[in-house]
């Protein structure tokens, strides 16, 4: 197997390189690629949409159908990750055994007998999966996330006028809490950011962003023709193109900065969201 | 000889994203394990991204934001250098395929994590065993 694999991949790789003498060279100014729409693209973003990144005005606006099927994709997959891992019922945990910790002396006892219940201020409950407590780690997350939070929504916020938008917002959002879940534990983050929160904030990403669209549809335009935000909005076409991108990039920011805790708090603990990573 | 040296200049990023790309592949084809497969199914996705970020680019040019000179608010088409400015086609394509990517690996960790579950192991050729009955 591996034998004809190796022969499979050399030979699919030799067709491949050998293609490649027909490609334009790195950094060829006048390759196809760069020919036909990307200059349309440099030259008239600004002024067709008062956006200087025009990354984000091609992703917002000349391809504004794509990126929202894009967040639909990833809001299924949210959907898809919860609706096969998500177990509700709490009867589980009969085969192991309870860790209690003497909290003056910091030892930690094994019982294998289930019947144990001490209900002492000197000891806590630990689960089995126990993750260490580390004070450095804990402390340095704890001063850092509000900052992480923050450039998150620069980044968000400031997409049409520098490298950045909801794609990459959304993710950095997400993994602040993501790192909260894994310098403290799972049912911290769960506590900030509860199941039911997340599940509405994914679809309220989706809606914001399909919202908009509907909207320029009541102002006589067509889809996601956010120029005519301009009747409701007390400023000219051209501006309202840039609010409505940056509507649409706060949709995508929340619906992907929830997929990604979504899928997070479903892989590590299994479905559970007891105790995880 | 020079042409093949100026062919090797020209070329090799190409080459290199095909031997990632070669390399997911056979991961794909040839290893046991599921998430070994998974893993590189991902170094396939990011040789992809590889090569669509090298097509945008243009020797000497900076990243696609519109330099707009100080004290004006906007700049007209006819003054924008387009050789200045990298594709931002690729770009935008690209910067969506990572997202949707890492959310599909999500799902297909899922998968796995079910697959796990169910047969207590994630070797493929002991799955198919078990299917066949054993």
């Amino acid at each position: 197997m591996k034998k004809v694999a190796l022969i499979v991949v050399i030979l699919c790789g030799a067709i491949l390189i050998h293609a490649t003498s027909e490609f334009p060279k790195w950094g060829e100014i006048n390759s196809p690629a760069s020919l036909h729409v990307s200059p349309y693209y440099i030259k008239y973003s600004v002024e067709q949409t008062d956006v200087p990144n025009i990354v984000t005005s091609v992703l917002a606006d000349y391809r504004g159908f794509d990126t929202m099927f894009e967040t639909t994709v990833i809001f299924c997959a949210g959907l898809a990750c919860f609706l096969l891992l998500r177990i509700f019922n709490d009867k589980e945990e009969e085969t192991e055994s309870i860790f209690y910790r003497h909290i003056p002396s910091g030892i930690i006892i094994e019982f294998k007998n289930h019947e144990v219940d001490i209900r002492d201020e000197d000891f806590e409950l630990i689960d089995s999966k126990f993750v260490p407590y580390d004070l450095i780690i804990k402390t340095v997350c704890r001063i850092l996330i509000p900052f992480i939070q923050i450039f998150a929504l620069y980044v968000v916020a400031h997409g049409d006028f520098s490298p950045g938008g909801g794609f990459q917002g959304g993710v950095i959002l997400g993994a602040s809490i993501i790192l909260l879940a894994i310098s403290f534990n799972l049912k911290t983050a769960i506590e900030k950011i509860s199941e039911k929160t997340l599940g509405v904030l994914s679809a309220i990403g989706v809606f914001i962003y399909a919202g908009i669209g509907c909207l320029c549809l009541i102002l006589k335009g067509h889809f996601l023709d956010y120029g005519k935000l301009a009747k409701i909005l007390p400023i000219d076409p051209v501006k309202a193109r840039a609010i409505g991108m940056l509507g649409v990039e706060i949709g995508v920011a929340i619906t992907v900065m929830a997929v990604m805790i979504i899928i997070y708090i479903n892989i590590a603990s299994q479905g559970k969201h007891q105790e995880g990573l | 000889m020079e042409l093949l040296i100026k062919e090797i200049i020209g070329k090799y990023n190409y080459w290199l994203y095909i031997i990632l790309m070669m390399i997911g592949l056979y991961a794909i084809i040839a290893k046991n394990n599921l998430i070994k497969k998974l893993v590189g199914m991902n170094i396939f996705q990011t040789a992809i991204i590889l090569f669509y970020i090298s097509i945008g680019y243009k020797k000497g040019g900076t990243l696609p934001i519109i330099e707009i000179p100080h004290g004006h608010h906007t700049i007209s088409p006819e003054s924008i250098d387009i050789s200045k400015y990298i594709n931002p086609l690729p770009h935008v394509l690209m910067l969506t395929a990572i997202v949707v990517s890492v959310a599909t690996f999500g799902v297909a960790l899922a998968i796995a994590l079910k697959i796990y579950k169910e047969y207590n192991t994630l070797e493929e050729d002991e799955i198919r065993m078990r299917l066949r009955g054993k």
